[in-house]
């Protein structure tokens, strides 16, 4: 078995005074899609944003290891260029910044050089391509009056561009018409690789028609009460989260 | 009469780059003070007509009479008695760079100038260093179209006629006390007057420079676009960082006949001890197009509100402006356009950032007279605080007399947002170069407006703000 490419290791998060994430634990190893489901409030979008380190969520306990280091104290853009990256739920508008500068700069970080103007292009042109993404698309500001669809998609073009070793995926699928699925699916696909990881967080199931997992995990409260293969998944979708509700509780109260 | 500039400057600041200053002796330099001794002293230096020397004289009494300001900023500080009025480096204005005194030579190789206008960027360019307009050019086929552009003082000697008709016509000498005062003491400027039917394709350009410590600054600018005609003209000013404080105080009078348009482009990076209280105004006629793009960098305090009369119906007229403060300076910049006419239309676009501790404002008036029906009109000002103890007002005032008009307003006044500055550092921007990035977008409707060489510059100088202020 290869060694873990991320791992969350009872990890504790807090936003404001109230604590959200309750000691989840995770191990990704190179080549696997993890899904991670759980209903509203559970905390996805706190888990999502907490490992990449937005200032808001205070980590209170526990670590978090890229490549066997911890990046809890290092602030968003150093885990992104150590290879972490979040696909928003909700990405940000950024008026006046165009998305092609933008693109730029972000794989210059990441590569820590300045990627030559041909090359960008190329890539460039190459991953808009797959994404079925019009070439005028990065002469448009960042997000900025985007679709809900055209936002996701933008996610993903940044995906394929920046080639991260982890990829967490908050809510990907949300908003997302079958088509627009269907192509953005198509571009975690063709990001995956041996090489890398996926975290899948989502409510529903549908996405995962499209991204194979190997894991599917079930979020309640701010813990993971079951974990188990792809039939997970589709467990949850015939019987809801209800029957693991239960079990929230318990493991609240035993931890 | 004459005496040496001796007082060192202070160090220069890190991030003020054009603060170095020439170390040479003034050619004539008049002792501190304003009187009607001096008034007369300029006059008989310009050998002018009478009625230029009454004219001064009547503004000096406006000047005297009228009291100081008290809304804006600070004005208390100014000392009236501790300012040089005029200062004369060399006693020619040279058409030919080659004749420039070398050590101003020096001064505008630094900073760049006649390097743009070799490359042919530029139709014309007119550099002024203290008092006087040292250097004017312009492109040879625009002089045979009749196209003028000259010093201020050179337009009076050899267009008496001309200066005389439009003087004063835009901005009366009592309109306001540094109205008055330019009026009274003013040197150099340009002078454009640009034929009916004439395109000026490429940007005539002027640039100013203070370079004697306790110095005044009075430039007044005339330009005339006859009918149809149109001309871009770019005006940009540095100064030397010296301990004690200069005053620059500019009148800018532009008319705009009949289908003629004018862009007017400021772009001043004043070092953090100058005054810079300017007054400029267009009155823009029958579907003329008048455009001020005002971009204010530096100084201590700056008091500037372009204006645009619209007099006929047609006109349109436009303000773009950036305001950049930093620490110790406060920028109180903005607008004023005026509806006199039915069916004339107008835009304000403003964007303040500050920093640093420092404070800007957008301050503007819109009116619209009664009977000036069908106008439109559409106001936007946007303001950018980069950190806590910076500042940043706006006070947007509308006078609407007349109900048939189409009238939209937008302010916001927002600080760098945690999200966006997440959003770019999740995908590996550090959060310097985050900022940066949010503030070159919060700009970029006015720096794309502006031509090329100039939205480099503009944002090479943000930035470079930027670095002292976030680091």
């Amino acid at each position: 078995m290869p060694p873990p490419l991320f791992e969350i290791d009872t990890l504790q998060v807090a936003v404001e005074d109230k604590q959200i994430v309750n000691g989840l634990s995770l191990t990704l190893r190179p080549g696997e899609v993890h899904a991670i489901m759980g209903p509203n409030g559970s905390g996805k979008s706190t888990l999502a944003n907490s490992l990449m380190g937005h200032p808001r969520y205070r980590i209170t306990g526990g670590d978090i290891l890229l490549q066997g280091e911890s990046v809890v104290d290092m602030p968003p853009d150093e885990r992104a260029r150590a290879g972490l990256f979040l696909a928003f739920q909700y990405p940000t508008d950024i008026p006046g910044v165009s998305m092609i500068n933008f693109l730029r700069r972000a794989m210059s970080a990441r590569r820590g050089e300045e990627i030559p103007v041909r090359e960008f292009r190329q890539v460039l042109n190459e991953v808009l391509g797959r994404l079925q993404m019009d070439e005028q698309f990065v002469r448009r500001y960042v997000n900025d009056g985007f679709s809900g669809g055209e936002k996701k998609r933008a996610e993903i073009l940044q995906l394929g561009l920046l080639q991260p070793l982890v990829a967490v995926m908050d809510e990907t699928d949300s908003g997302l018409d079958i088509d627009a699925l269907r192509i953005v699916s198509e571009g975690i696909n063709t990001f995956h690789s041996d090489e890398n990881a996926i975290l899948l967080i989502t409510h529903y199931q549908r996405i995962l028609r499209y991204v194979q997992p190997d894991h599917v995990h079930v979020l309640i409260d701010g813990q993971i009460v079951e974990s188990g293969d792809a039939s997970l998944a589709e467990r949850l979708e015939r019987d809801g989260y209800e029957p693991f509700m239960e079990r929230t509780k318990e493991g609240v109260l035993s931890s | 009469m004459t005496t040496p500039a001796t007082n060192p400057p202070v160090s220069p600041s890190a991030d003020y780059e054009y603060g170095f200053h020439d170390d040479v002796e003034a050619l004539v330099k008049l002792p501190k003070g304003l009187s009607r001794e001096v008034v007369n002293t300029i006059s008989d230096i310009k050998d002018e007509p009478s009625w230029m020397r009454k004219l001064r004289l009547k503004a000096l009494d406006h000047f005297n009479a009228r009291p100081m300001p008290e809304w804006g900023g600070d004005l208390s500080d100014i000392d009236f008695d501790d300012i040089h009025y005029y200062v004369r480096a060399t006693d020619r204005d040279e058409s030919s760079w080659e004749d420039v005194p070398d050590y101003i030579k020096d001064t505008y190789d630094k900073l760049g100038i006649p390097e743009a206008e070799k490359q042919g960027l530029l139709a014309g360019v007119g550099a002024q260093y203290d008092s006087e307009v040292v250097y004017h050019n312009i492109r040879e086929d625009l002089e045979e179209k009749g196209v003028l552009f000259l010093g201020t003082d050179q337009a009076l000697r050899e267009y008496p006629d001309l200066v005389q008709e439009y003087f004063t016509t835009v901005i009366p000498p009592n309109d306001n006390k540094f109205a008055a005062l330019n009026t009274a003491v003013w040197s150099g400027g340009s002078f454009i007057y640009v034929p009916p039917g004439v395109t000026v394709d490429i940007p005539l350009q002027a640039y100013f420079r203070i370079n004697s410590e306790d110095m005044g600054q009075f430039e007044r600018t005339l330009i005339i676009a006859d009918e149809g005609a149109q001309v871009h003209y770019v005006e940009g000013c540095t100064a030397p960082i010296y301990s004690s404080d200069s005053l620059h105080s500019a009148v800018v009078e532009i008319v705009c006949k009949p289908g003629s348009n004018v862009r007017y482009t400021t772009i001043q990076n004043w070092s953090n001890n100058v005054y810079n209280l300017v007054t400029k105004r267009a009155t823009a006629y029958q579907d003329a197009v008048m455009t001020w793009v005002d971009g204010n960098l530096g100084s201590k305090l700056t008091m500037k509100y372009p204006a645009v009369y619209l007099m006929e119906p047609g006109a349109h007229g436009e303000v773009l402006s950036i305001a950049s403060a930093g620490q110790g300076q406060q920028l109180d910049a903005g607008a004023k356009i005026v509806h006199a006419a039915p069916n004339t239309t107008s835009v304000i676009t403003s964007k303040s950032l500050s920093m640093d501790g420092g404070r800007s404002s957008y301050r503007g008036l819109l009116k619209v007279y009664d009977g000036a029906d069908g106008c439109r009109s559409n106001v936007r000002c946007d303001a950018l605080m980069l950190d806590e103890h910076s500042r940043s007002d706006t006070y947007p005032v509308m006078e609407i007399d007349e109900k048939r008009v189409d009238i939209g307003h937008e302010a916001t006044v927002s600080k760098v947002g945690d999200e966006q500055l997440f959003y770019l550092m999740a995908r590996g921007l550090s959060e310097a170069e985050a900022t940066k990035m949010i503030v070159n977008g919060f700009v970029e409707p006015i720096i794309k407006s502006l031509p090329l060489e100039y939205a480099v510059e503009m944002n090479r100088l943000i930035e470079l703000q930027m670095d002292g202020a976030i680091g």
